[in-house]
């Protein structure tokens, strides 16, 4: 099917390179516009950006809470149909016209420069806020050295005659989480200052994301050939670990049991839908950028293809561990569950031991309970299902820093197993912030707002300085409600308006045969927070909803203000050929045309 | 008189059974052996209850310091199935005045850990009801672990940039001497001939006809 609208879009050839131009340029920018030292390096940096935290902790809870096995069908479905092709639209638009996010809509449209503007707000704040989770994990990494783990256990109070209240009424991993990591506090008015352990948390996150991504492409290159790989090592040690643990089955099975009638729930899909989105790490320019390093010829449809693959077998890959250790935690906090009931029956009954086990409870209960209903109601006995224990807090951060953190506790030589899980998180998390940087970044120089001749370092720097600047806010002692509202606001709407302006740009401006993406309009809440324990609800101040503002609507707003601007620009302003001297060429190409007579074929006339 | 015997004989048993029964004193105590050593429990019977009635009798003689402690100022009842029974302390001096319960929770909780490894039974399996274990000390550290490895991460990330800052330094004073260098020797080259030889870009030279074999112009 030919789409026959195309909105008329003067000057694109002149924009856009041929190939023969592309040719040319691939040779000369050789020295000067950076490029991959090889395509597992290209391949590599891609999954990394794409496998992310949310491969690991969304994506299993979305699988079990979906009719498990039966939601494989509309998540398979819709990778192909919504993600292939935004993955290849991306690749594509990056590789043919060899800009970053900025540079490529300007050469689409200058008047579309917005998107590239609000692309790379988007990574920044987004970037923010991520990073700031990888600090928590290196928290919980730097605190995995030690033996008894911190966290398995309740510290003991100043007289030592009990544990701590707040300890003992909760649980020692959610003490540790929220008085000794976040130290949060009840409000998000209530800043409780700045927790001095996060902010160098923060700080060491920042400065080793710097390193990493110092030179660019040069450095990230080099170091995603750790951080992309190492995460799936760490991944099967856990499934052999996993498996040969008492209940990892049930779990497992768990996870997979289908339930077809989910399908015919539309929320189903729209959460599978939005799962692909955001799994794709689409709208953020970072893509586009990594895919302008490559050379001309190379395959982008192959490349968006196996990626994609690679992607979904991942998240399928990682909730089987996840759920092997889930159904281990479950079944050892049933089993102690069940043990505490016992222990307490045998004391009220002055029974035997040995009397009740785990086969006869039932029927125990029951005779109990007809012989002698007072005392067996005075007991107040645990009820203990295992259908809850194994629903509890089983996404976002709830899932690795309290779940997961108590399976550990739970396993032989825990702090070994402690480590290598919060290694695999910090590198989820590292090879994905290399493309919000790069998203941050290449715009940048692309906008040409700093100086030329300031090196790739200075530029690096500078983004990652500002960004811990700001993520400062994050640890406070409220920093944990900060980043649930970035969570929510900075990264879902925006990205799904920027999707659609590409999309509609690509097929309408620039003018593509056919378009067969399915986007989810779903406005999607992709909080992270669960409420593990049962957290109050409370209502945000008034003032909160400036912010939501700031965070959702500017980005989006940036689009149209952009355009405005220009058009407005363009019918004010004096001479072209001002605008032109002005404007700055930095592609050897222009260099090498400017100072000639004949500039008929191959100019560059910025509108 | 046989009445009055017999009397005697029974009444310390009896008293001693209503010392134990009634009184505020005691503790009730509950042994896990099963739970504790799973295979290798051991059955609870007379001796393991002599035991127990000498390691309190001991505990007490250590928390008073008094000598005079013996086996028969333990008193025990209320057993039960469950492994577990009431004890009370009589006093060495006088057997009908019981020793206070805040005395015996003192003398209990000094000595947990050698009453317990008679057991061979922890503060979970070895109950006294109403006496809490204390609890372990808290692991204090000199220098927090965690900091330890923050300040090892953060010296391998410093040292790492140094390294490529250094890197990239090193790499762009080697690109202009080379280009100063490049254009250093081409000025060398024309001023040390000064002849049309230097335009030739050193190569061997011109092929000069003068020497030739010059057998094309004159054969006929």
């Amino acid at each position: 099917m030919k789409l026959k609208l195309k909105l008329p879009n003067p000057g694109l050839d002149e924009r856009i390179p041929s190939h023969a131009e592309l040719e040319k340029l691939e040779l000369e920018e050789a020295g000067e516009r950076p490029q991959w030292d090889n395509k597992a390096q290209y391949m590599l940096t891609c999954v990394g950006f794409c496998v992310g935290l949310g491969n690991v902790w969304r994506f299993p809870y979305l699988c079990q809470s979906h009719g498990g096995g039966a939601f494989m069908i509309p998540f398979l479905i819709l990778l192909v149909l919504e993600g292939v092709p935004l993955l290849h639209l991306e690749f594509a638009i990056g590789q043919r016209l060899r800009k970053g996010s900025v540079g490529v809509w300007r050469s689409i449209n200058p008047y579309l420069v917005g998107v590239g503007i609000a692309s790379m707000l988007v990574s920044f704040m987004v970037g923010m806020y991520y990073n700031t989770i990888i600090a928590w994990v290196m928290w919980y990494f730097f605190n995995s050295f030690q033996d008894p783990l911190p966290w398995s256990q309740c510290p003991v109070n100043e007289n030592r005659t009990g544990f701590v209240s707040e300890c003992e009424r909760s649980s020692p991993v959610d003490y540790f989480w929220y008085r000794k990591t976040l130290n949060t506090t009840p409000v998000i008015e209530d800043s409780g200052g700045l927790q001095w352990w996060i902010v160098l948390c923060l700080f060491c996150a920042w400065t080793l994301l710097w390193v990493c991504c110092l030179r660019g492409i040069e450095t990230t290159g080099k170091a995603v050939y750790v951080t992309s790989t190492l995460p799936y090592l760490v991944l099967t040690i856990f499934l052999i670990r996993g498996l040969t643990l008492k209940g990892s089955v049930s779990g497992i099975k768990f996870l997979f049991t289908p339930d077809l009638d989910e399908l015919l729930n539309p929320s189903t899909w729209l959460d599978a839908g939005a799962q692909v989105f955001y799994s794709f790490s689409l709208a953020f320019g970072g893509l586009i950028s990594f895919s302008s390093y490559n050379s001309v010829h190379n395959n982008c449809e192959q490349d968006a293809v196996i990626i994609s693959i690679i992607n979904g077998l991942t998240s399928i890959y990682a909730a089987i561990v996840i759920y092997s250790i889930i159904g281990f935690r479950a079944t050892e906090r049933f089993d102690d569950c069940l043990d505490g009931n016992i222990l307490t029956l045998m004391n009220a009954f002055d029974l035997p031991e040995g009397n009740i086990t785990e086969s006869n409870y039932d029927s125990f209960l029951q005779h109990l309970n007809s012989t002698a209903p007072a005392i067996f109601q005075e007991l107040q006995l645990k009820t203990c299902d295992m259908q809850t224990f194994l629903s509890q807090g089983v996404e976002g951060t709830g899932l690795a820093f309290i779940v997961f953190t108590e399976a550990i506790t739970k396993m032989p030589f825990s702090p070994l197993w402690s480590v290598l899980f919060f290694i695999m998180l910090f590198c989820l998390g590292l090879s994905t912030m290399f493309g919000s940087v790069e998203g941050v970044v290449a715009p940048l120089q692309d906008l040409n707002i700093l100086p030329k001749r300031w090196p790739k370092e200075v530029y690096t720097g500078l983004v990652c300085f500002v960004s811990f600047g700001l993520a400062i806010i994050f640890a406070q002692g409220s920093g944990e409600y900060w980043l649930a509202l970035f969570d929510s606001f900075a990264g879902s709407i925006p990205l799904l308006i920027i999707a659609f302006c590409e999309m509609m740009a690509v097929a309408y401006i620039y003018g593509i045969d056919s378009n067969h993406v399915l986007l989810s309009h779903d406005i999607h809440d992709n909080c992270l927070q669960e409420n593990f324990p049962v957290l109050e609800t409370k209502s945000y101040p008034d003032w909160i909803y400036a912010i939501i503002f700031i965070l959702s609507g500017v980005p989006a707003l940036v689009i149209p203000a952009v355009a405005l601007f220009r058009l407005i620009r363009k019918r004010c302003c004096a001479t072209e050929e001002k605008h032109m001297a002005a404007e700055p060429l930095y592609s050897i190409s222009d260099k090498l045309q400017i100072p000639d007579a004949d500039r008929s074929t191959n100019t560059r006339v910025p509108v | 008189m046989l009445a009055g015997v017999l009397l005697l004989i029974f009444l310390p048993p009896l008293v001693a059974k209503d010392l134990c029964k009634d009184s505020q004193d005691g503790f009730k105590v509950r042994l896990s052996i099963k739970t504790a050593l799973g295979d290798d429990a051991y059955e609870w019977n007379e001796s393991e209850m002599f035991l127990f009635r000498s390691t309190l009798a001991y505990a007490m003689r250590k928390q008073t310091k008094q000598d005079t402690y013996n086996i028969t100022n333990i008193l025990v009842c209320n057993d039960t199935q469950r492994v577990s029974f009431v004890f009370v302390v009589t006093s060495p001096d006088d057997p009908d005045q019981l020793i206070p319960k805040e005395q015996i929770e003192e003398a209990v909780r000094q000595n947990k850990h050698r009453i317990n490894n008679a057991f061979l039974l922890s503060d979970m399996t070895l109950e006294f009801v109403g006496i809490p274990p204390t609890l372990a000390a808290p692991i204090i550290y000199d220098t927090e672990p965690w900091l330890i490895v923050f300040g090892v991460v953060i010296g391998a990330v410093a040292v790492g940039i140094v390294a490529l800052l250094m890197s990239t330094v090193s790499k762009k004073r080697r690109a202009k001497e080379k280009a100063a260098g490049l254009s250093e020797e081409d000025e060398g080259t024309v001023k040390e001939n000064g002849t049309a030889l230097s335009g030739l870009g050193g190569k061997e030279g011109v092929y000069n006809q003068t020497f030739s074999n010059d057998n094309r112009f004159t054969e006929l």
